[in-house]
């Protein structure tokens, strides 16, 4: 293997500051343990505003340089006031965004200079579950799709390497793949 | 208490190409063996196992493949007497039945306590198998009662061996891990009757053979399985990779997730849990198959590129390569699996081997995770010890036989110099 014969690419990731992390942090792995947070306020109806501030990292309280709130609701359809997004929709930006982000990142590590990228991402969802209509019907998306529309430096199968490096690196697409245990407590 | 300059542990292959450089630069040893040369291939292997690399490509410092098959796979008692006539050959100082108990640091050497007598030595050399214990996630600990369990290649009290599809009950069998033994034991465990349902998580795509010549020859011939472990990038993945899907057979059949689909075998997302009796199965099957395509296509290319420039003279007049087929991924893969409904009776846990260090457990050597810290098998943490026959632990062969002689002159150098 060699080192990528291509001027560097730059798609704005900081990529030296990564893997100087990934050293570190192998080394100190205490530093690695974070915890992510939101906090959510009802509003009324199904209307609900999160907001994120805070998190926990690299061994101590950490924070956002601002906070930022994202409303969720339901549309009219579900005779709700659409005051947002509706929380499977948010889950869906949280996985587009996720995968764009190590898209990026895999890219400029390999040397590949981004010109565009769009991601289309669709969940398949029978909501006879949630409505308690079906109880054979599960709650979760029955599938979900993502479509890659990019532009790049790069064949066909160099792109799609990319994209198939950023689901084995991201957080969210293996949260939605994999278990992960939930526990809900009341004060 | 005896007194030797190297004691040298574990007497498969890489213990023996250890043992004949150190003769050759005049190093007095010993090869102390818990049972006799080449034990695991005697103990530890499954019934139908060959070695995944041709005959030819056995080769050991001084020592080759003498056989009129040199493109077939031996099997595991070839491979024993194999090794076992290298170690005649090489008039190897082997004392069999000697198991070590513990390696311990005294003055500038070690004494290794073994059920026999103990060793003073000034350098210690550990070739004890890179591959002996079954390596079994912990989500094992939630399958229901009454599921049957084996492990390829080796066992725990409570893990038996997998030896042969006769042995497991009739009825359904969850084949976790598509490695090379994942994949073999699907195959004869689904030709046997028993219904084959194999998890798939990350894994390694080849072909048998490609424009005519083993996959192997390739790596060989273009250097990959010379490439160094302080030249790749990514050294902790590159050892940790999970096995080539290869089988070798008479026939040199390729032996993929495609093959085994095409033989009914059902193909699910890697066991990610297990809640309630139930098998939990990533969602992530498409994107591992993706990842394993893109990978084998751009290994063929790089074997293309290479047969068209430097290996032009070894490859003149050798076929055009022909492109793998992308694996077929079920359109829709369970993403669970009721293990409490009887429709699965076994799971064998092909999840892969780890070695069995716990007799150097006094010393400074380990890892947060249990592993022996080494730079190409010279241990830091403890000066005159060394470790051969792990992953990549110099270059890529490592593991194989034929990796074993360019490792071993590489550290015998080392503990020379040390000596000095």
């Amino acid at each position: 293997m060699t080192t990528t014969e291509k001027p560097a690419a730059d798609n704005g990731v900081d990529v030296p500051f990564l893997l100087g992390a990934r050293t570190a942090l192998a080394d100190a792995p205490a530093g690695a343990q974070f915890q992510w947070r939101a906090e959510t306020e009802w509003v009324k109806g199904t209307h609900s505003r999160g907001t994120v501030k805070t998190f926990f990292g690299l061994g101590e309280e950490q924070e956002h340089t601002s906070s930022f709130t994202f409303d969720a609701d339901h549309p009219l359809q579900f005779s709700s006031e659409d005051h947002g997004a509706t929380p499977v929709e948010i889950l869906l930006v949280a996985l587009g965004a996720c995968l764009t982000g190590g898209v990026a990142s895999v890219a400029q590590l390999r040397g590949i200079q981004l010109r565009s990228v769009r991601a289309t991402i669709a969940g398949e969802h029978d909501i006879l579950g949630i409505l308690g209509g079906d109880p054979e019907v599960p709650n979760r998306f029955k599938s979900i799709k993502v479509h890659y529309d990019i532009d790049a430096d790069a064949t066909p199968d160099e792109i799609a390497a990319v994209v198939a490096q950023s689901q084995k690196r991201s957080a969210v697409y293996d949260s939605l793949t994999n278990p992960v245990a939930v526990e809900v407590e009341v004060n | 208490m005896l007194r030797v300059t190297t004691v040298v542990i574990g007497a498969g292959h890489s213990g023996l190409a250890v043992s004949r450089h150190l003769a050759e630069r005049g190093v007095d040893h010993v090869v102390l063996e818990r049972s006799e040369v080449a034990s695991s291939w005697r103990s530890q292997r499954w019934d139908s196992l060959r070695l995944l690399t041709p005959n030819w490509l056995s080769r050991l410092p001084g020592y080759a493949y003498r056989g009129d098959d040199p493109d077939g796979y031996m099997s595991a008692p070839q491979v024993a007497a194999f090794i076992e006539d290298y170690a005649k050959e090489s008039a190897a100082p082997v004392r069999a039945n000697t198991t070590v108990t513990a390696v311990g640091r005294v003055d500038d050497g070690y004494v290794v306590e073994t059920d026999q007598e103990a060793w003073r030595a000034a350098t210690v050399v550990v070739a004890a198998g890179g591959a002996s214990v079954p390596t079994v996630p912990e989500l094992r600990a939630g399958l229901p009662a009454g599921i049957e369990q084996r492990a390829p290649g080796g066992s725990t009290p409570d893990l038996p061996a997998y030896r042969n599809p006769g042995d497991l009950p009739q009825g359904g069998v969850l084949v976790v891990g598509p490695s090379a033994s994942g994949i073999q034991i699907a195959q004869e465990v689904h030709a046997s009757g028993r219904p084959v349902t194999l998890a798939v998580g990350e894994h390694v795509r080849m072909p048998r053979t490609y424009r005519d010549r083993d996959v192997l020859w390739w790596m060989d011939a273009t250097g990959l399985f010379d490439d160094r472990y302080d030249e790749i990038p990514d050294l902790l993945r590159a050892r940790v990779l999970p096995s080539m899907q290869l089988i070798g057979s008479p026939e040199r059949a390729t032996l993929d997730l495609n093959t085994l689909s095409a033989a009914g075998i059902r193909l699910v997302g890697r066991l990610a849990g297990v809640h309630d009796g139930v098998a939990q199965l990533s969602g992530s099957l498409r994107n591992v198959c993706t990842l394993a395509d893109l990978k084998v296509k751009r290994l063929l290319k790089g074997f293309d590129e290479w047969a068209a420039t430097a290996g032009v003279e070894q490859t003149a007049g050798l076929p055009p390569g022909e492109a793998v087929a992308p694996t077929v991924v079920p359109a829709a893969a369970p993403q669970e699996l009721d293990l409490g409904s009887g429709e699965i009776r076994t799971v064998i846990w092909a999840t892969g081997l780890q070695p069995d260090f716990g007799f150097l457990g006094e010393l400074p050597v380990f890892d947060r995770k249990g592993r022996v810290r080494h730079d190409g098998g010279v241990v830091p943490g403890s000066p005159g010890l060394y470790v051969i026959g792990l992953p990549f632990l110099r270059r890529r062969k490592s593991t194989l036989i034929d990796g074993a002689d360019a490792d071993a002159a590489d550290l015998v150098t080392h503990l020379v110099g040390h000596l000095a």
